[in-house]
C-alpha cells in the first residue's frame, strides 16, 4: 500500500509581463496612459538635448593643441581650459610659487583623511590640526614672510584658491560670531537678545551684493585715518559678518531642539552659564546642526563668486577676464562649462556628504 | 613690515589703531612702508594692463613708478591696485592707495565734493564713437537711435546723454561695470556703438578680434584732462606728485632722455638743465625729495615723449599720435612750468 | 569667571553672584559696548568725511542725474534727478522680481511634484534637473545665459521673427504694444463686472449644489461671463484697441514693446535656479503628508489627480509655505545680481551709477540697504502672520 504524497505544483512563475525588464518598463514607465506619454516625452527630451550635448562636450570637441588654430569650432574647444588652467587654478600667484598652494591642499586631504574615516585615533589629531594649526600654516603658505618666503601680496591670489580662501575662511570665522548671536538670541536678557536680533535680521535682509559694495566703499570710511585693511581682507570682513547671521540660525535651530530637560538637569549640576552650554547644550545642538553648516557652507561656497562685482579675481572671474583675451575670444561657453563643472563637483559632494551625516547623526534620535 | 601682516595686526586690534596720516604725513608713511600705493585700471591697454606674467604696464602705470623713482630713486617700489571705475576715488578717500592714477577726468566735482585733487595731465583726451564699418556711419550725427555700449559711473556716460540731447536724437544706453564688457557687446553686436574716451577707444580696438572692421568716428565730444589724482589735505605729497609730472615734461623739452641724462648731468652747460637734473640748487630738496630726483625717475622711466611713446605712441601697438599731447612748442598743451 | 556655588547654605549669595544684578551688568555693558562702537564708526566717518572734503547729505538726490538708463517702467530722461532714478531702479527690481517669482514658482511646482512621480524616467529628469541647476552659482549661470547664449541671436536686421510683428534679435524680443482708444475704459469696467458676475455664479451653484446636489458648470459660465462680457464691449465701443507694431528704423526696431536681453538672462537664471529649490519645498511638503491620506483619499474613491489637488497639495501648502517664502525672498536678494550684466535694477543704477556721479557712498547705499531690509522685514511680518494664523486651524 502505497500512500501517496501530495507534491503541489511548484508555483508558476509570474507572467512575463510583471517581471524582468518588461515587467520594470510597464511599472516604471508604461503603467497608464498619461504615464507613457510623459515617457516619451522625457526620451524626447533627451534625445533633443543629449547627442548635441554629447558631441559638443566630448566626440567633436578638441583637446590637444596650444593656441586657438587647434580648434576647428564643430565642439568646444578645451585646449582653452588647458592652456589656462594654471590661471583658473591659481589665479596671478607667481609660478614658481604655486606649489605652496599645490602642498596646502594636499595637507589639507591629508589632514582632514581621519575625519571622514569611520573611527579611528587619529580622529582627534587630525581636528586639532586642522581647526589651529592648519590655518595657520596656510596663511603663512599664501603670504610667505611667516615661514621666510618671498612676499605673495593678496592681489595676486586668485582662480580656484581664492574661491576656496574666501569660501573656508568665511565659514570658519562665521562659526564662533554665528554661535555666540544664537545663544544671545536665545538669552532671557532683553538687551541682549535685541542687540542680537537686530544684528541676525540686519544681516539676513541685506543682499551679499551690498554688503560687500559696503565692505569695499564703506568701510574705510568708518575706520580711523591710516588704517588700512586691503581689499581681500575687507571682502572677507563683509562675509563674515553676513555668514555670521545665517549661521546664528542655523545654530538657534539646533538650540531649540535640545529638550528643556538638559538645560535643568545642567542647572539642576549647578553649572555655570558658559559651562552649560559649553558642557552639555552646544556639544549636542552643533552635532545635531552639523548638515544645516554644511549646507550655509554649500551657499557661501556659491556665492563667493559675487566677489567679482568688487574685482577680485575668484575662479569665475578669472573665466571672465580669459574669454576676453583677444586670442582667445568666443571661447566663453567653454570657461562657463569649466567652472561650473568645478562648482558643481564642490557643491554636489558637499551635499551628499550632508545627506550622509544627516542619516549617520539622526539614528541617535531615531526610536 | 609687510602690508600683509599690517593688516592682520590691524585687524587683530580693530579699536587699538590711532590715525597716523595728517596733512604731511603721507611722503613720511610711505618712506616708512617702503613703497608707493598706486590705484590703476583693472585692464586698459596703454594706460594700465595687467599681462599674463602679472606685470602692469602702462603710461598710468609708468608714471605711478615715476613717483617711487622721485621718493625712493628706484621705480620698482610702487605697489598697484586695480581699481574699476566704481571703486576707484574711495580707495583714494580712504587712503587705501596714496596716488590714483587710472584716466581719470579732471573735473570741477571731483576736485572738490569728492575731497581730492588732480596733480596735472597726463594725457589730454576727448570722448568719441567706435563702430563698425558695416554700419556705414561717418559721422556721430547719424547715430540717431543707436544703442550706445558705455563704462557704468564713467563722465563718459553724462556727455553723451548731453551729446544726444543736443542733438535732438535718441539713443539707448547699454552700460557696463567693465570697459570689457562694452567691447565684448560691441562685437557680440548687442550695441552699435562704443564711446568712451579716444585714447580708450583704440585701446579696446586693439582687442577687439578683427580690429579693422572698426572705426573711430572724428567727432570728439568732449574735452577729457586725465591726470594722477591725490588726496585733500597733504600739500607736501600734492607737490611731489605735480612735479614729478612737471619734470618729466620738462625733461622732454630740455632734450633729457634716459639714454643721454647720466651724460647731461655730467656735461651739461645749459643752466636749465642743471637746475633740472640737480647739478645746481636744491630744488629737490624744496621738494622734501633727493637732489637728483629727476635724473632717476628720468633715468629710469624716462621724459613724457619716452613714456608716452613706448606705452600709447609709435613704439606701442596703439600708435596714437602725440596730437594734443604734443609739447606746447611743438603744437600740442603739455606745457610744464619751469623748474627753478 | 566664578565659582559654583558650593555652600548650601540658603544665605544671600554675594552681590556679584547674584544672577538678576549680574543679568543687569552684563547688559549695561553690552549696550554701552554697542553705544560707544557704534559712535566710534560715526565719529571715524564724520571725521573722515569732514577731513578729506567729501560732501554728505542727501541732498543729491535733488540734482540732475544727466545719464541715460535702457529701461523704465516709468518716463525717464537724463534731465530727471537723482531722487527719481531711485523710482526707476526700484520698479525695474520689482519687475524682475515679480516675473521671476511667478515663473519659478509655476516651474518649481511642475519640477517637485516631477521628482516623486511614479514614473521613473520623470523623477529621474527632475532629479538631474535639481541637482545640477542648484549646485552651480547663480552668478555663473546668468553669465551662461547672458554672454553664452543670448549673445548668439541674429543682428537687428537679421532679426527672427513671428508674422512681422513679433521679433527676436540681439537686442532683444519686440513684440507689440497695445494702444489703448479713449473708450477702452468701458472695456475695463465690463472686465470688472464680469468677474464679480462669475463669482457670485460661483456661490450660486456651490449652493445649490450642496442642497441639491445637481452640478453646475461652474468653469464654464465663468469663463463665458470673463471672456465675453468685455468682448462684447470691445465691439460695441468700437474696438478701442490698437497695436503698435515694432518696426526696423534706421540701426534699431521702434515702437512695440521690448524684452532686453539683459531681463531675459536674469529672469531665466532666476527663475531656473530658484525652481530647483523651490522643487525641493515642495517635494518635502509633500512627502510630509502622511502616507494615510493618499490611502484614505483612494479608498473615497479619488483619482490621483484629484487626490493631489484635493488631499495633497492643501495639506502639503502648510509645510511649503514658510520656506516658499523665504526662496521668494533669496530671489528677490539674488535680483542685485543684475548687475553684473548691466541691468538697470535698484543695486546697479543706484548703488552702482549714482553712487559714482556723486561719490556719497554712504547714503546711497544706507538707502539701498534700507530697501531691502524693508522687504526681508515686510515678508518676515507676514510670515509670522501666517503662521499663526495657520496654527490655529491645527488642533
Amino acid at each position: 500500500m502505497s500512500q501517496s504524497t501530495h507534491v503541489p505544483h511548484p508555483d508558476l512563475p509570474p507572467p512575463s509581463a510583471s517581471t524582468g525588464v518588461i515587467g520594470w518598463l510597464r511599472a516604471n514607465l508604461f503603467s497608464s496612459p498619461l504615464n507613457s506619454a510623459l515617457t516619451l516625452l522625457g526620451l524626447y527630451l533627451i534625445w533633443l538635448l543629449l547627442p548635441p550635448a554629447l558631441n559638443w562636450l566630448l566626440f567633436k570637441a578638441d583637446w590637444s593643441g596650444s593656441d586657438r588654430s587647434a580648434c576647428h569650432g564643430e565642439g568646444a574647444c578645451w585646449v582653452f581650459i588647458k592652456v589656462r588652467l594654471d590661471q583658473f587654478l591659481y589665479g596671478f600667484f607667481p609660478a614658481e610659487e604655486r606649489w605652496r598652494i599645490q602642498l596646502s591642499w594636499l595637507l589639507a586631504v591629508v589632514g582632514a583623511a581621519p575625519l571622514f574615516m569611520k573611527r579611528n585615533p587619529l580622529r582627534m589629531p587630525s581636528a586639532l590640526f586642522m581647526l589651529f594649526a592648519y590655518p595657520l600654516i596656510a596663511y603663512g603658505l599664501y603670504t610667505g614672510p611667516l615661514f621666510g618666503l618671498p612676499l605673495v601680496e593678496t592681489s595676486q591670489w586668485g582662480g580656484l584658491m581664492l574661491t576656496l580662501t574666501i569660501a573656508v575662511v568665511g565659514i570658519a570665522g562665521s562659526l564662533p560670531g554665528g554661535i555666540l548671536l544664537a545663544l544671545g538670541r536665545r538669552s532671557k536678557m532683553p538687551i541682549i537678545r535685541s542687540v542680537c536680533v537686530v544684528i541676525i535680521e540686519f544681516w539676513r535682509g541685506v543682499p551679499l551684493i551690498t554688503v560687500l559694495f559696503m565692505s569695499s566703499v564703506m568701510l574705510p570710511l568708518f575706520l580711523p585715518e591710516g588704517m588700512n585693511f586691503d581689499k581681500l581682507l575687507r571682502a572677507l570682513i563683509g562675509v563674515v559678518l553676513f555668514e555670521s547671521a545665517y549661521i546664528a540660525e542655523v545654530v538657534r535651530g539646533g538650540l531649540q531642539a535640545i529638550p528643556k530637560g538638559q538645560y535643568e538637569a545642567a542647572d539642576a549640576l549647578g553649572l555655570n552659564y558658559p559651562k552649560a552650554m559649553g558642557l552639555i547644550i552646544l556639544p549636542q545642538a552643533l552635532k545635531l546642526v552639523i548638515p544645516g553648516i554644511v549646507n550655509t557652507m554649500i551657499a557661501l561656497f556659491k556665492d563667493t563668486s559675487l566677489v567679482i562685482i568688487i574685482g577680485l579675481y575668484d575662479l569665475l572671474n578669472s573665466i571672465q577676464a580669459a574669454a576676453v583675451d583677444p586670442n582667445w575670444l568666443g571661447f566663453a561657453t567653454e570657461g562657463y562649462v569649466f567652472a561650473a563643472l568645478m562648482y558643481w563637483v564642490f557643491c554636489f559632494s558637499m551635499s551628499r556628504y550632508s545627506q550622509a551625516l544627516e542619516r549617520r547623526l539622526h539614528t541617535g534620535h531615531k526610536r | 613690515m609687510s602690508k600683509l601682516q599690517h593688516c592682520a595686526l590691524s585687524a587683530a586690534i580693530l579699536l587699538a589703531v590711532a590715525g597716523t596720516a595728517h596733512a604731511g604725513a603721507t611722503l613720511d608713511a610711505i618712506k616708512q612702508k617702503g613703497f608707493v600705493q598706486c590705484g590703476v585700471s583693472d585692464g586698459l591697454p596703454g594706460f594700465s594692463y595687467t599681462d599674463d606674467k602679472g606685470n602692469v604696464i602702462g603710461i598710468d602705470a609708468d608714471f605711478c613708478r615715476a613717483v617711487a623713482a622721485a621718493v625712493f630713486g628706484d621705480a620698482t617700489k610702487v605697489k598697484f591696485t586695480p581699481l574699476t571705475a566704481k571703486e576707484r576715488f574711495t580707495a583714494l578717500q580712504s587712503g587705501e592707495i596714496d596716488v590714483l592714477s587710472r584716466n581719470s577726468t579732471w573735473t570741477s566735482s571731483r576736485d572738490s565734493a569728492l575731497g581730492l585733487n588732480f596733480t596735472g595731465v597726463t594725457y589730454y583726451d576727448g570722448q568719441g564713437f567706435l563702430v563698425n564699418k558695416k554700419l556705414g556711419v561717418k559721422s556721430a550725427k547719424e547715430l540717431d537711435g543707436a544703442a550706445v555700449c558705455i563704462q557704468a559711473g564713467t563722465t563718459t556716460e553724462l556727455n553723451l546723454a548731453d551729446y544726444f540731447r543736443t542733438h535732438n536724437m535718441k539713443f539707448t544706453p547699454i552700460t557696463y561695470d567693465k570697459s570689457d564688457e562694452s567691447a565684448k557687446s560691441l562685437e557680440a553686436g548687442r550695441c552699435d556703438v562704443l564711446t568712451s574716451d579716444q585714447s580708450q577707444l583704440y585701446a579696446q580696438r586693439i582687442k577687439l578680434a578683427a580690429p579693422d572692421d572698426y572705426i573711430v568716428l572724428p567727432e570728439v565730444i568732449s574735452k577729457e584732462p586725465l591726470g594722477p589724482v591725490v588726496r585733500h589735505g597733504d600739500d607736501e605729497w600734492f607737490d611731489i606728485v605735480k612735479w614729478t609730472l612737471f619734470a618729466q615734461v620738462n625733461a622732454e623739452e630740455l632734450g633729457v632722455t634716459s639714454k643721454n641724462v647720466e651724460q647731461m648731468v655730467k656735461t651739461s652747460t645749459n643752466p636749465d638743465v642743471k637746475r633740472l637734473l640737480g647739478v645746481e640748487g636744491d630744488k629737490g630738496k624744496d621738494l622734501g625729495l633727493p637732489n637728483d630726483w629727476v635724473v632717476k625717475i628720468v633715468k629710469q622711466v624716462g621724459n613724457y615723449g619716452e613714456m608716452f611713446d613706448r606705452n600709447v605712441g609709435e613704439g606701442s601697438p596703439l600708435k596714437i599720435a602725440r596730437g594734443l599731447n604734443a609739447l606746447w612748442n611743438q603744437g600740442g598743451l603739455q606745457y610744464a612750468p619751469p623748474i627753478r | 569667571m566664578n565659582n559654583p556655588n558650593k555652600g548650601l547654605t540658603p544665605t544671600k549669595p554675594p552681590l556679584w553672584n547674584d544672577p538678576t544684578v549680574r543679568a543687569v551688568v552684563f547688559q549695561v555693558i553690552t549696550l554701552l559696548a554697542v553705544i560707544a562702537f557704534g559712535w566710534y564708526l560715526f565719529e571715524n566717518t564724520r571725521h573722515n568725511l569732514e577731513s578729506r572734503g567729501i560732501a554728505s547729505g542727501f541732498g543729491f538726490l535733488d540734482s540732475t542725474a544727466g545719464f541715460g538708463i535702457v529701461q523704465s517702467l516709468i518716463p525717464y530722461g537724463a534731465s530727471d534727478t537723482y531722487g527719481y532714478v531711485f523710482w526707476v531702479g526700484l520698479l525695474n527690481t520689482l519687475l524682475v522680481t515679480v516675473l521671476g517669482i511667478a515663473l519659478a514658482t509655476a516651474i518649481g511646482f511642475t519640477l517637485g511634484i516631477a521628482r516623486l512621480s511614479k514614473n521613473w524616467l520623470i523623477s529621474r529628469l527632475a532629479m538631474i534637473y535639481v541637482e545640477t541647476f542648484r549646485n552651480i552659482p547663480l552668478l555663473l549661470q546668468i553669465f551662461f545665459w547672458y554672454f553664452a547664449v543670448l549673445r548668439n541671436m541674429p543682428a537687428p536686421r537679421d532679426s527672427m521673427s513671428l508674422g512681422d510683428s513679433v521679433f527676436l534679435n540681439i537686442r532683444g524680443l519686440y513684440v507689440p504694444r497695445p494702444i489703448f482708444g479713449e473708450h477702452f475704459s468701458w472695456v475695463v469696467v465690463a472686465l470688472g463686472v464680469a468677474i464679480v458676475a462669475a463669482l457670485l455664479v460661483r456661490r450660486w451653484a456651490q449652493r445649490r449644489q450642496e442642497a441639491t446636489g445637481q452640478p453646475f458648470h461652474t468653469l464654464w459660465a465663468m469663463l463665458g461671463l470673463i471672456v465675453g462680457l468685455p468682448l462684447i464691449v470691445y465691439f460695441l465701443s468700437g474696438q478701442p484697441l490698437s497695436w503698435e507694431v515694432p518696426h526696423l528704423a534706421g540701426f534699431n526696431f521702434r515702437g512695440g514693446w521690448v524684452v532686453i536681453p539683459e531681463l531675459a538672462a536674469l529672469l531665466t537664471a532666476l527663475s531656473i535656479y530658484t525652481a530647483a529649490f523651490i522643487a525641493e519645498t515642495v517635494r518635502a511638503g509633500i512627502l510630509a503628508v502622511s502616507h494615510g491620506q493618499t490611502e484614505a483619499a483612494g479608498a473615497l474613491g479619488l483619482r490621483p489627480g484629484l487626490t493631489l489637488r484635493l488631499i495633497i497639495i492643501p495639506q502639503a501648502m502648510r509645510v511649503i509655505i514658510p520656506p516658499l517664502t523665504s526662496q521668494y525672498l533669496n530671489l528677490a536678494k539674488n535680483s542685485t545680481l543684475a548687475a553684473a550684466i548691466g541691468y538697470p535694477d535698484l543695486v546697479s543704477t543706484f548703488a552702482g551709477t549714482v553712487l559714482n556721479q556723486t561719490g556719497q557712498a554712504i547714503e546711497t547705499i544706507a538707502i539701498t540697504m534700507s530697501v531691502y531690509l524693508a522687504l526681508s522685514l515686510a515678508i518676515s511680518t507676514l510670515m509670522n502672520w501666517y503662521n499663526k494664523r495657520m496654527a490655529l486651524v491645527e488642533r
